[in-house]
Order: structure tokens, then C-alpha cells, then sequence
């Protein structure tokens, strides 16, 4: 057994978790606003009128910036696990491969090859023809995210795959229970709508910097109306369907609902839910909490009378399963001697679903089997996510999202009643609320990812255990050219960014049609 | 239901195809973007040039991830250790990819010389460096790369950056980056402006003898000078993905499978008789020439890939740790069905993909690009 070198596992988290957050600053917005194009030229294929088109080439502009983004940081994503994490793609590239290949041939190939068409083919197809092109790059965008989150769902929740001590490695038993992994389909939901929440926040946005400058009225009054009716459905759904992503994660993943309440122990059912608090760590207790009696229960259980376990019952149970996943360990390495030995056989049948509880002891001592009592603590202890992070993480997103849904509300009743432009505050409310939906985005990563930890695979392989044979210094070198050419990157694309929503359609040329300037509609 | 040697061989097939796709789809764009400051003396001409590939290289370059993302599931320890391995060498990769999507698109956003000038540079050292690296890290997988698995099968790499440099692996990163000049220089007589496709077809044919003189000298060397591996009795082609199962003896010839399968020989000289199409169709201007230049890289490609096998990635610390077609993939029931899926879905990618092709067809002109940016 190789030392694992805790500086690589420090570095290799922090770019995979910048390199990550950043790469989903751009993906959502693709996902929303190429739904938002999708509708508009629809709209102008169904009315023929003019204006429609030009919403979709003006729109079309800001997303080939991001797009561009969103693809150049999605090829570190995909290098990234073999960089890296050597050890993980080793152990679970048997079933975290599949996904991600069937994403590449399935939906990037799609909108990819598509998106050339989309920008240079206005004049080289019919009108339907390029209506369908712009459905199927929705569609493919749509469908990159249903395959990512499959894999990242099992990451969650890891079904249909056993242990193989022959190959060392995870195995897939079922296909099915990965692919209809109910965690992945809610997660999709969930993520996907939260892609179109800050689609339609842009556009929201930015038609209201128009109206408060009195410029490009009708234009942005209509882009408006599409984004407050696309954007309304979209927050109702996050919302909800995020509800079902806290009733699936408190199945599969106790200790992340746990720490995301601060529940240091099990309440009897129905659990109350603490609005606000500030968790102490150290003394396993939250101080100043206002709890709301019955609603956690109900949104963790969907029940009155069943209870949620608190950390630490979690850790108790986390001992117990050390203690089974050390049977594991011995009997996998029995195997490796005599493959064939019946009883060591049949140990490990009996606990391989443990052995990964056996790894976590890795970080304290060579060879789990010789773990002493404190050893098996440590390791149990080590369960517990950053309780603080999530707790408020998970706060400020719910927030967000529940002030989503007010601001579209109301903006869908200005949009019906013809009073977008009539009240100022509203428009500049609008305008500031952009920022919003990439927090929320963010820190709703911050809560699934950070509170997956210490696991890079729930309950079968620890995250410090999957990185590869690199040394730190390579590690720092590559984080060093990432913050670099990425510092460099975003500065250049909020520049383009602020450059061409400044200019608008009017300053553009593409709306109104009256100068005849061509539109610079290529990507 | 296929047998698990079956499954392997195939997914070692697909595992060259998509190779192969990459070099031949992406490769061109690659070599029109090195040799964008030789074709292109303009600005305008060189907008000609990027207009050209504008349309499909993002689709292109998707060849290259599905390859990164096939091998993940199918070759899972290939990936795990070519990546980790050769790190800054794939960092540098990376980081050419991560440039070409943005360059593409923020190129032509604002409008002055010394901003398209430093995307051309950016454009121009990405290809430059991703045909190099890509030959120089083939190249080196003929001299063993400097690994070893423990029990756990976790890897163990001990040697750096510099390592990979050995003057034949800097022989196969000259032999990629003439063949994808020339595979560029093709496709922009095809598809660019007279004036830029006249040059574009003297730089061919000049890269394309160089490709096949160094071409044959690696052969030659590879047949001489460097010793190939061998798995040491019959190979367990239905065993358990697990490498260190087998012995493996190095000394032998990398030539050997040739002399056992004597069809091999079809890739190699695929590759040269390509070579010689490409000079005899080149200044037809049209898609003939091109054609032959995409034989030309799959019939080098093939080539490399049969004198390997069934060796994928040879480990010159401890021989039995390399990895090979027999035991370095997956499960049988992941190759049985990735192979599905891939059998449904590539057919219909390609279709699509030539569709698009189809609808930008057609020379792009300086006299269109003129016209196209003199509305600004």
C-alpha cells in the first residue's frame, strides 16, 4: 500500500472543486437559455413576424459566449478523473464510465455538431429546418445533463454493482438500477429546472437594464413576457422537485441530511426544522436555534411517524460498520491468496458492502485490521460532513429559491396586465436579482458534493483513497495554470458579456430592422 | 451473446476507430489552425481559414472526448494510468483544448488586428502543440512507460515530464504533426479561397513527403532498435481484467504480430500509398485529396495500433504490469453494453454529422468574408 500523500488530496480536491463550480457557472445558463431560443423561434416560425427571429439571433449572441465557456471547461471535467483521480477511474470506471461515454455519443456529439448550424446556417436551410436544429441543441444540452447527473447519482447512491476482489475493483450487476437510479432522476429534475431558473433571470434581467434606459422597449418587453412564463414554471419546479431531492437524500444519505439540519441527535418523529442557528462543532450542539416544529420530519420522511436518525446515532452506525467492513478487508485479502476459499468466500459476501467502511481506516493506520479502538473512532467521526457549510449553505439556497418563485410570480402577472415598464423599482429589482441564481446553483453543488464527503463513492470508496500517483507539485502546477487561464477566461467572457448586452439589439443592428447592418451572428 | 476475447478484440477495434475519427475529424482542423499564419497571409485570409472549419470543429473536437470517455468505460485502467501518468503532458493537452472553443468564438468579437493576432497565436500554438504531444506520447508507449501496479492495483508512476522526451518518441511527434499539417493543408485546398488553396496545395506535398520519409525511418527504427514486448506463454484472452496475472517478456520484436498476421501489413502500406494519392490528387482542389490524406492518418494510426497489440500500454519497470487487451478492461457486461449503445448511436452521429457538412458545403471565398464584414 502506497502512503497517500494528504498535500495531493488537499490539492486534487481544491481543482476539482474550483475547476467544477466553475465549469457549472456556464453549463445552467446554456441549459436555460437555449430552452428560451428554443420558444422564441418557435413563436417566430408559428407567426412569421420578424422581431421573433431577431430575439433568437440577439439571445443567440450572449449564449455562444457562454457556450464556448461551458464546452472548454466540460474537457477538464472529462480528463479530470484520469488526471486525478487515477484510483477512483480504476475502481469505478467499470460503471462511472458508461454514462459519461453515453453522454459524449448521445448528447455532446448532438449539440456540438449542431451548434454550427445553429449560428451559420440562417440562410442556407428553411425556416423548419432551423427550427429543429434549435430543438434538438435544447435537447441535447437537456440530455448531457441527464447523463452526467446518472453518473453523479451513483456517486450518491451506488445501485446495481458489487465488489470483484479478483479485479480489485467495482463491478456492474444491473445497468437498469443505474441508469433508473431514482436519485438521478430527481436530481435531473432538480437541476436541470435550476438551469432554467437562470436562463430566464438573464434574459429577466437584462430586458429590465433596457426598460429602466428606455431603450429597445418592444423587444425587451417581449423577451420579458417569455422569460417571466418560462421562468415561473421553472421555480415552482426546482422548488418542488427539490423536495423530492431532500426526501431521496435522507434514504441514501442520513449524515448529509443530518448535517444539513445540524441534527446532532435522532428528535422523536416528526422532526421540527431549524429555521435558523448557529452550529457548534466542537460541543455537537446548535446554539440560538428557531425551530419549526413537524416540517423537517415531513419534508425528510414524507411521514408523522417516522423518525430521522441524528449524527450521532449516525456515527454508532458507522462503527458497526467499520467493524464489518475490517471481516471484508481480511477476507479480500484471504482471497488474493486462495481464490478459492470457501469461508473467506463467503465473509466477504456477507459484508462487501461494508468494505468501503474498512477503507476509511486507511487514513490512520496501513493495515485496517490492526485499527485499535481509537483508530475505529477517528474513522466513525470522519463521517460527519462540515456541519456549519451545509447548514447555511442549504438555507441560502432554499431562500433563493422560494424568492424565485415570488419575483417570477409577480413578473408573470406585470407581464399579463402590460405593466412591465410602469413601475421602476420592479425593473431594478429585476436587474439586481441576477446574481442570485448562481449562488443558489452554487451552493446547491456545495450541499450535494461537500456533504457527499469523506466519500468520493457513498459508502465504497473514500475520496482521499481515490487519487492518483502524482506528487504535489504536479498537482500545483496544473491548479496554477487552471486559476490562471481561467481568471484570464472569465475576464475576457464577462467583458464580451457586458460588451454585447451593452450594444443590445439596437446597437447591434439586429432589432430594429431599419439599419441594415448585418448581425453578428456568428459564434 | 459474445465471449468475453470476442468483446475485447472489438472494443480494441473501437478503441482505434475512435482514434482514428479523432485524428482524421479533428486532425485536419488542427493542421489548418498550425498552419494558420503559413496560409493565411491576412488577416482576411486568414478569416477564410477559420471560416472553413468555424461550422464543424466543435463537433470535431467531440471526437476526442468520446475517445477520453469510451476509454474511461471500456479500457477504465487504460485511462486511469495514460492520464494520471503522462500528467503535464496531458495538462498541456488540456489546456490547448480549453483555449481552441474560446479562441473560435472571441476571435471575431472585437474588432481590432492585435486581438484576432493574439487568437491566431493562441489558435495556432493549440493545434502546434496537441499534434506534437499527441505523436510524442504514442510514440513513447514503444519504450515502456515507467509504471507498476501494488496488489491493490494502485498505480505507482516514476518518472516525469522530460522522461517522455526520447529522441523516437520526438521521431512519432514529428511523423503526427507532418501527416496533420498535411491532412490541414488538404482540407484547405478543398474548402479555401484560390489564392489560399494554391499554397495550401504546395505546403501538402511537402508535408507529406516529409511525413513518409520520417515515417519509414520510425518504422525502421522501431524494427531495429527497440526491443518489443511479449506475453510470456498463451494468453488468458477470457481471464479477469487483472494484470498482474500474466508474465511478460521484453526483447522480442514489436514487429512480431506482423509476421504472425501478415494482413497487418494492409495498414502500413495503406499509409504510404495514401501518401503518394495525396501528392498525384492534391491540386484537384477537391474532396479526392482529402480523402487520401484521411487514409493516410488512419493507415498510420492502424499501423501503430497493430505492432502494439495486444499490448495497450507496455510498463517498462515491471513488464508484468503492462497493460493489455486481455486484461485491462472492463466487465464483460459493460463491453457487451457499451457496444450496443455505441452500435445504435455512432451510425446515427455520423448521419447528422455529414448532413451539417452537407449544408455548409461550398468554398468560402475573400470575397465572401469581405462582404460578411464590411456591414460592421
Amino acid at each position: 500500500m502506497i502512503p497517500i500523500d494528504t498535500d495531493v488530496v488537499t490539492l486534487s480536491r481544491l481543482q476539482f472543486a474550483l475547476t467544477a463550480l466553475y465549469h457549472f457557472l456556464f453549463v445552467p445558463l446554456t441549459l436555460g437559455l437555449v430552452w428560451m431560443l428554443a420558444i422564441m423561434e418557435s413563436v417566430y416560425v408559428m407567426t412569421g413576424r420578424e422581431v421573433w427571429k431577431r430575439m433568437v439571433q440577439f439571445w443567440g449572441v450572449l449564449f455562444g459566449i457562454n457556450f464556448a465557456m461551458g464546452v472548454a471547461t466540460g474537457v477538464t471535467m472529462e480528463f479530470q478523473f484520469g488526471m486525478n483521480w487515477a484510483y477512483y477511474s480504476h475502481y469505478v470506471g467499470d460503471i462511472f464510465g458508461a454514462p459519461l461515454a453515453i453522454e459524449g455519443l448521445m448528447a455532446f456529439f448532438l449539440e456540438a455538431t449542431l451548434i454550427g448550424v445553429f449560428f451559420m446556417g440562417w440562410d442556407r436551410i428553411s425556416r423548419i429546418k432551423h427550427l429543429l436544429v434549435t430543438w434538438f441543441l435544447a435537447l441535447g444540452t437537456s440530455l448531457s445533463a441527464l447523463w452526467i447527473l446518472i453518473a453523479n447519482a451513483w456517486m450518491q447512491h451506488p445501485v446495481g454493482s458489487e465488489f470483484n476482489p479478483a479485479t480489485m475493483r467495482m463491478e456492474v450487476t444491473s445497468f437498469s438500477e443505474v441508469f433508473f437510479n431514482p436519485v438521478a432522476q430527481e436530481k435531473f429534475v432538480h437541476t436541470v429546472s435550476a438551469g432554467y431558473v437562470l436562463g430566464a433571470m438573464f434574459v429577466l434581467s437584462i430586458s429590465a437594464w433596457y426598460l429602466l434606459r428606455g431603450r429597445n422597449l418592444d423587444f425587451a418587453k417581449r423577451s420579458m413576457t417569455v422569460a417571466a412564463s418560462f421562468g415561473l414554471a421553472a421555480a415552482l419546479s426546482v422548488v418542488v422537485l427539490g423536495d423530492a431531492s431532500g426526501y431521496t437524500v435522507s434514504l441514501n444519505q442520513k449524515m448529509k441530511m443530518a448535517s444539513i439540519e445540524a441534527m446532532w441527535h435522532t428528535e422523536p418523529a416528526p422532526a421540527s426544522f431549524t429555521l435558523f442557528g448557529i452550529p457548534d462543532v466542537q460541543q455537537r450542539t446548535t446554539h440560538y436555534a428557531v425551530k419549526i416544529p413537524w416540517v423537517m420530519g415531513l419534508i425528510g420522511t414524507h411521514s408523522i411517524d417516522e423518525t430521522m436518525p441524528g449524527i450521532a446515532e449516525l456515527v454508532d452506525a458507522a462503527k458497526g460498520r467499520i467493524g464489518n467492513g475490517i471481516q471484508a478487508y481480511d477476507a479480500m485479502l484471504m482471497l488474493r491468496q486462495d481464490k478459492d476459499n470457501p469461508q473467506a468466500k463467503a465473509t466477504l459476501a456477507a459484508h462487501d458492502k461494508d468494505l468501503g467502511y474498512a477503507l476509511l481506516l486507511k487514513k490512520y493506520v496501513d493495515d485496517p485490521r490492526q485499527a485499535t479502538p481509537a483508530d475505529i473512532q477517528k474513522a466513525a467521526d470522519s463521517t460527519i460532513p462540515n456541519v456549519p457549510v451545509l447548514f447555511w449553505a442549504f438555507r441560502i439556497m432554499v431562500g433563493c429559491g422560494f424568492y424565485f418563485i415570488a419575483l417570477f410570480a409577480f413578473s408573470f402577472w406585470k407581464a399579463s396586465t402590460r405593466t412591465l415598464d410602469s413601475q421602476r423599482w420592479y425593473l431594478r429589482l429585476a436587474l439586481w436579482s441576477l446574481p442570485l441564481p448562481w449562488i443558489a446553483i452554487e451552493l446547491g453543488w456545495i450541499v450535494a458534493e461537500y456533504g457527499r464527503q469523506p466519500w468520493a463513492i457513498e459508502g465504497v470508496l473514500p475520496t482521499a483513497l481515490g487519487v492518483s500517483s502524482v506528487s504535489a507539485g504536479q498537482v500545483l502546477t496544473s491548479l496554477g495554470g487552471f486559476v490562471f487561464f481561467y481568471t484570464a477566461l472569465a475576464i475576457v467572457d464577462v467583458f464580451l458579456m457586458l460588451k454585447f448586452a451593452r450594444k443590445g439589439p439596437d446597437g447591434l443592428g439586429i432589432w430594429p430592422p431599419a439599419i441594415t447592418a448585418i448581425p453578428s451572428d456568428r459564434p | 451473446m459474445l465471449d468475453y476475447a470476442t468483446l475485447r478484440v472489438i472494443w480494441w477495434a473501437l478503441l482505434g476507430t475512435l482514434l482514428i475519427g479523432f485524428a482524421i475529424m479533428d486532425g485536419f482542423d488542427f493542421g489548418v489552425a498550425g498552419l494558420l499564419k503559413v496560409l493565411g497571409r491576412d488577416n482576411e485570409e486568414r478569416q477564410v481559414l477559420l471560416e472553413g472549419i468555424e461550422p464543424t470543429w466543435e463537433g470535431n473536437q467531440v471526437w476526442f472526448i468520446l475517445a477520453a470517455g469510451a476509454t474511461f468505460a471500456a479500457w477504465p485502467m487504460l485511462y486511469a494510468v495514460a492520464f494520471s501518468g503522462m500528467y503535464l503532458a496531458i495538462a498541456l493537452v488540456l489546456l490547448a483544448l480549453i483555449l481552441r472553443p474560446v479562441g473560435f468564438n472571441f476571435r471575431g468579437k472585437i474588432h481590432d488586428p492585435r486581438w484576432a493576432s493574439l487568437w491566431d497565436w493562441v489558435l495556432t500554438g493549440s493545434g502546434l502543440a496537441v499534434m506534437l504531444v499527441a505523436g510524442i506520447a504514442f510514440g513513447s508507449l514503444f519504450l515502456g512507460l515507467p509504471f507498476r501496479f501494488d496488489d491493490d492495483l494502485r498505480m505507482s508512476w516514476h518518472g516525469g515530464f522530460i522522461d517522455l522526451l526520447h529522441p523516437f518518441a520526438l521521431l512519432c511527434g514529428l511523423v503526427s504533426l507532418s501527416m496533420l499539417l498535411a491532412h490541414g493543408a488538404c482540407f484547405a485546398a478543398m474548402k479555401a479561397d484560390h489564392a489560399i488553396a494554391a499554397r495550401a496545395v504546395a505546403t501538402a506535398r511537402w508535408a507529406t513527403l516529409v511525413f513518409a520519409v520520417l515515417y519509414v525511418l520510425a518504422g525502421v527504427w522501431l524494427a531495429w532498435g527497440i526491443p518489443g514486448y511479449a506475453i510470456v506463454g498463451p494468453a488468458a484472452t477470457e481471464g479477469v481484467s487483472n494484470p498482474l496475472y500474466k508474465q511478460v517478456a521484453v526483447g522480442s520484436s514489436w514487429f512480431a504480430g506482423y509476421m504472425r498476421y501478415p494482413w497487418f501489413w494492409t495498414a502500413p502500406l495503406l499509409a504510404l500509398a495514401a501518401a503518394v494519392g495525396v501528392q498525384a490528387l492534391v491540386d484537384r482542389r477537391s474532396v479526392a485529396g482529402f480523402l487520401a490524406s484521411s487514409l493516410m492518418v488512419g493507415g498510420t494510426i492502424a499501423s501503430a495500433g497493430f505492432a502494439l497489440f495486444p499490448f495497450l500500454l507496455p510498463a517498462s519497470l515491471d513488464p508484468r504490469s503492462s497493460l493489455t487487451v486481455w486484461d485491462a478492461s472492463s466487465s464483460r457486461g459493460t463491453l457487451q453494453l457499451m457496444l450496443v449503445v455505441t452500435a445504435v448511436l455512432l451510425p446515427v452521429v455520423i448521419l447528422y454529422t455529414g448532413w451539417v457538412y452537407r449544408v455548409m458545403r461550398g468554398r468560402i471565398t475573400l470575397d465572401q468574408v469581405r462582404k460578411a464584414h464590411g456591414g460592421y
